[in-house]
């Protein structure tokens, strides 16, 4: 988790939270690149109509302004792709501009799971682990869940530590 | 005293406002997954709200399901909104 130092934002992550954050940003490059499809889920909740009644408007807009937004979110995962380290536990330190990137980073990679999830505003995220956990313990979804849950806290601390006053 | 001319009615001049000038709203509406701090500081990081305005927007995005979170000409909205995409809010512009 993150904390504040001076002025930056730092962690230290083990080996397998390195290798969790590499693949999740991972999967987010490739959802906007070679995976790109607008009948996703994700996509949709990820570049939402901006006319929600009016969809050539809306068609009209995203033609002007989808590929900016796309280059955005692919640069901002590519933020914690770059400051990972290679393959080791090791101390990450992030400047005001990349702990930005890194928040709204993770916040599209819940995003994308949690579409994935079908996590809604009742859902607790306790009990559905409970539940998968249960039915299958090396499922993927109690994977996927526990990894949604982790990133939810990350992004808290990283938030925090962002806008800590000193 | 002359009786002031009677001059043809004038009709008050309506200015037709262009569609495109009339005011638009940008909306944020709930979603189960962004976090509460996290729209908060979204709000105040995008439109330079206080924390106790962003926080009051947030809430209201979170109880009613959705809130008005910036007003104007309706390219300005158009372009908050997709800065709001930028941060993963589920963002959407309307007629005011």
């Amino acid at each position: 988790m993150f904390r504040r130092n001076g002025r930056q934002c730092v962690a230290t992550f083990a080996i397998d939270e390195v290798r969790v954050l590499r693949k999740v940003a991972g999967e987010v490059v490739a959802l906007l690149t070679d995976g790109f499809d607008h009948g996703d889920p994700v996509v949709d909740r990820l570049f939402p109509d901006i006319y929600p009644d009016r969809p050539e408007d809306s068609a009209d807009f995203r033609k002007y302004t989808e590929g900016d937004l796309k280059t955005g979110k692919i640069d901002q995962a590519g933020a914690i792709l770059a400051a990972l380290p290679s393959d080791r536990a090791r101390e990450v330190r992030l400047d005001a501009e990349t702990a930005e990137a890194w928040l709204r980073a993770i916040n599209d990679a819940r995003l994308a799971m949690g579409t994935r999830l079908d996590i809604r505003a009742d859902t607790d995220l306790g009990e559905e682990l409970d539940d998968a956990l249960l039915h299958d313990p090396a499922s993927s979804r109690v994977f996927q869940l526990s990894v949604y849950a982790y990133l939810g806290y990350l992004q808290e601390s990283l938030l925090n530590a962002l806008t800590e006053v000193k | 005293m002359a009786l002031p001319q009677v001059a043809p009615v004038e009709t008050p001049e309506i200015e037709e406002v262009p569609l495109d000038d009339r005011a638009w709203v940008t909306i944020v509406w709930d979603d189960p997954v962004n976090l509460m701090s996290y729209v908060t500081w979204v709000f105040q990081k995008l439109f330079g709200y206080s924390r106790e305005k962003a926080e009051k927007l947030m809430l209201d995005v979170h109880h009613k399901g959705k809130a008005v979170v910036s007003t104007g000409a309706r390219e300005r909205m158009e372009l908050d909104a997709s800065q709001l995409h930028g941060y993963g809010l589920w963002a959407t512009v309307d007629r005011a």
